[in-house]
């Protein structure tokens, strides 16, 4: 069985364009509901989820404010409030609820929200690194070694202990460089949004903003890597 | 809109309640008493619920269900740890445990239809109208198939149920109502057969689920079964007697187990009495709320690894939180209470009866589903990770535990072989790695049209609904084309089984009904042979000897058609009788005309 990941929770298709209640056909121009006849209308499977949101895209959120906005959302969509409704409105209730909880559990993570944006800005290669960023190879081979070694050992003896002292050691060592790693992304974050806020459109513009995209992904899919490895540890260790 | 009911369909106890004017109430049963125990009895009159079945706990065990709650969602595999404690008897078919009852068996749903069922009809007793909609509560870490099963067991009851609510989060909305409470809370809810930890979030009204835990085989049974082992072990050792050939007596040692245990939430000590059996006397012994304690202490801890993972996912310490609100009877334990206040860190809150406040909360769910109450939201999230089955029987995770619901996921499937027609998807839900860990939850083939391997696109929509309960759905990316999927329960009922439930339980209500009437019957014509035969003995002398015989064969007729199992015969017989008897009645009443006139001047009768 061949499957992969589509990274989007994607609400009812439309029947027609967005612009046109799907009810009355009248033009929608509020924001989720038809201002003639007040039908709830299905979120666009384009919108993006800042869209959505009503929020910048920019990688440092104000996180009030999107909390603000999802229970403002949630009071309009849930099914709890359509349960007097027809058929078509509580579909569309249920997948609006589904699309808002999937756009509110992205943007709130600031991991997730840059993940997203970098799809957003550059296209879904979400590529799973499978071999160690280069400057970590030598230590997580190492790694690797004693983690087989304890697997096989008897737990209790002195080596035993002495071995899961070792990947404790090495768990605090790899969580603090996953720390860094997130303090580098802060800088890259606040980078890449004040070249937004300027929006130039010069090619030196233009260059910064890839090398800060391959700046900010080479980190992150490093940063996936050791939280990988630590989780691994964990449940190794116990 | 119709209104809608609150039902805290429990292990122990089950209630039901409505909201009143903003203000959520339980309904009382006839002699006042809020609770219906969880309980079931098979009697020679037909099928009996809550506190006339309890009675027969020790009188017929084999035939009397308990903690049905522990059954429901599950196989037989899942329970055999815990067979011994049941007197009744259990088997499997189809992946659904069913419960022997005599002749037939029974689904757990089925069982619990019928405390629902009751539930229903005392709330109609009560509001003096139909009853057809309910939300029921379930326990929050109660999986897809359980939550099912609490759902056929809502409509095989004739009560559709518009809402599956965590019991948790009933209690949050019952406390949030009454309170008005911000901030962040814990709920600990520690029941009769389950325990659940949820951390919310209380904002204008919204409460946010941020994180939940639990163990839906961990609760009051527990302790009580570590006591009852306890006496059951002393009563062999000091009077060589093996309980485990006495059902009876087991169940009445268990019994008496929880009410020692109740006791003792109130004082330090208490008796314990047993009857044995074969007239060997009684068991008595004093227990010590220490004694209790030191026998159940591992059990209580087992609920704190749930609250620190609970916390954890919630990305919260215990100072965090709050404010902690106490949920379920077992929270009455003194030692409960300390060890919940040691690991909060703060002294928790149990002002509504624990007992009620899951019930209330319903009915206060209810009201906001018919439109009542609008300024409260219950966000709540799905409790187990879901997923599905990928090459080398490994879980692919699709929805991870913690996510706020309604929650979907999608995936594309294509084939690996030219000409490959189908597609087999396992659905699984759990946190482990290998999908032998996990739940299988259903599985169902995606048919795809044959064409070279890679080319179909399938697209398939796994939606979590807002009672927890999956949905699945597939498209033909291709072709635009949804298809319809018929999905396998692991560990349910499939719908035709639910519809021949519906059937079987009205023609059970029919068969409860002539029961009721048969015993209606069977008193009448009691009381109409103890009236003939004072009248016989009164105004006997009045009629020829002829009719005295006729009348006495017309009695004995009768008595004998009582003692049989038809309705329509017993009213023949009285008919007979009452005609039999009619000379002597019209010459007792003659006699008694001439007394009263005997010594009355005519002008006194006109």
């Amino acid at each position: 069985m061949d499957h992969h990941h589509t990274h989007s929770t994607n609400p009812r298709e439309l029947q027609m364009a967005r612009s046109m209640c799907w009810h009355c056909q009248s033009e929608v121009s509020g924001e989720y509901f038809c201002e003639r006849c007040v039908k709830v209308q299905p979120v666009s499977k384009d919108l993006d989820y800042f869209t959505c949101m009503n929020l910048p895209r920019r990688l440092t959120i104000d996180l009030p404010q999107l909390e603000a906005k999802f229970y403002e959302l949630s009071r309009a969509f849930h099914p709890d409030f359509y349960q007097n409704k027809s058929e078509a409105e509580q579909a569309i209730s249920l997948n609006n609820a589904a699309t808002l909880n999937t756009a509110y559990r992205t943007l709130r993570d600031p991991i997730q929200r840059a993940e997203y944006l970098l799809d957003l800005e550059a296209g879904a290669v979400k590529e799973i690194r499978t071999s160690p960023p280069a400057d970590l190879f030598e230590e997580i081979l190492e790694l690797q070694d004693t983690l087989n070694e304890f697997r096989t050992a008897d737990r209790t003896s002195a080596a035993g202990q002495e071995l899961r002292a070792k990947l404790q050691a090495e768990q605090r060592i790899l969580e603090r460089r996953k720390q860094d790693m997130e303090q580098q992304l802060q800088q890259l974050f606040a980078d890449w949004d004040a070249l937004q806020d300027r929006s130039e459109a010069t090619s030196q513009a233009r260059s910064e903003r890839d090398r800060l995209l391959k700046q900010m992904r080479e980190i992150l899919s490093n940063r996936t890597y050791v939280k990988n490895i630590v989780n691994d540890l964990v449940t190794t260790i116990g | 809109m119709a209104r809608i009911v609150g039902i805290d369909l429990g292990t122990t106890n089950s209630l039901v309640a409505y909201m009143d004017k903003g203000t959520p109430r339980v309904i009382a049963g006839r002699h006042g008493r809020n609770m219906v125990p969880s309980v079931v009895a098979m009697t020679d009159n037909g099928l009996i619920v809550g506190d006339p079945a309890r009675e027969h706990l020790t009188r017929s065990p084999e035939r009397t269900v308990y903690s049905v709650k522990r059954f429901m969602g599950r196989g037989l595999a899942d329970v055999h740890s815990e067979l011994a404690y049941f007197p009744y008897s259990l088997t499997e078919q189809g992946g659904v445990i069913r419960i022997r009852l005599g002749e037939k068996t029974y689904s757990p749903p089925q069982i619990s239809a019928m405390i629902l069922k009751e539930l229903k009809q005392r709330a109609e007793a009560h509001l003096g109208e139909s009853i057809t909609k309910a939300v029921i509560t379930v326990p929050a870490y109660f999986n897809d198939s359980q939550r099912q099963a609490t759902k056929d067991a809502g409509m095989i009851a004739g009560l559709e149920v518009l809402r599956i609510i965590n019991e948790p989060t009933a209690a949050s909305l019952a406390y949030g109502l009454q309170e008005k409470t911000q901030g962040t809370i814990a709920v600990y809810d520690f029941g009769g057969g389950t325990f659940d930890i949820s951390i919310l979030k209380l904002k204008n009204g919204i409460f946010e689920v941020l994180a939940t835990n639990g163990d839906t085989h961990l609760g009051g049974d527990d302790l009580d079964r570590r006591l009852a082992d306890l006496f059951v072990d002393e009563i062999r050792s000091g009077y060589g007697i093996d309980l485990g050939g006495y059902p009876d007596h087991v169940q009445a040692v268990r019994l008496e187990a929880e009410r020692a245990k109740i006791r003792l939430s109130e004082t330090l000590k208490t008796e314990v009495a047993i009857e044995l059996p074969e007239a060997r006397g009684r068991f008595t012994r004093e227990l010590t709320r220490d004694q209790l304690e030191s026998a159940t202490m591992d059990i209580i801890e087992r609920t704190l690894a749930p609250c620190r993972l609970a916390l954890r996912d919630a990305g919260l310490t215990p100072d965090g939180i709050d404010e902690v609100v106490l949920v379920g009877g077992s929270t009455r334990m003194p030692l409960v209470r300390q060890r919940v206040e040691a690991l909060f860190g703060k002294r928790p809150h149990c002002h509504l009866n624990p007992d009620e406040v899951v019930a209330l909360g319903a009915a206060v769910q209810a009201d906001i589903l018919s439109g009542g109450t609008t300024d409260m939201l219950l966000l709540d999230v799905t409790p187990l990770s879901l997923g599905i089955e990928t090459m080398g029987g490994v879980m692919s995770n699709l929805i991870r535990r913690n996510t706020t619901i309604p929650a979907s996921a999608k995936e594309m499937f294509t084939t690996y072989v030219d000409g490959q027609t189908g597609v087999d998807i396992h659905i699984l839900q759990g946190e482990r790695e290998l999908v032998k860990d996990n739940r299988s939850l259903a599985r169902f083939r995606l048919k795809v049209p044959p064409l070279p391997a890679g080319v179909p696109r399938i697209e398939v929509t796994f939606l979590i609904d807002a009672n927890g309960i999956l949905n699945v759905t597939a498209k033909d990316m291709r072709t635009g084309q949804s298809q319809s999927i018929e999905v396998k329960p692991s560990y349910g009922l499939s719908d035709d089984e639910v519809e021949r439930m519906i059937e079987d339980s009205f023609k059970f209500a029919a068969e409860d009904i002539s029961a009721r009437k048969l015993i209606e019957v069977r008193l009448d014509a009691g009381a109409l042979i103890s009236t003939t035969e004072k009248s016989l003995e009164e105004g006997g002398r009045l009629i020829p000897q002829s009719d005295v015989d006729a009348i006495r064969s017309a009695v004995a007729q009768l008595a004998a058609a009582k003692d049989g199992n038809d309705p329509r015969t017993i009213r023949a017989r009285m008919a007979d009788l009452e005609q039999a008897a009619k000379e002597l009645t019209v010459a007792m009443v003659n006699d008694s005309l001439q007394k009263g006139l005997q010594g009355k001047k005519v002008s006194q009768i006109t």
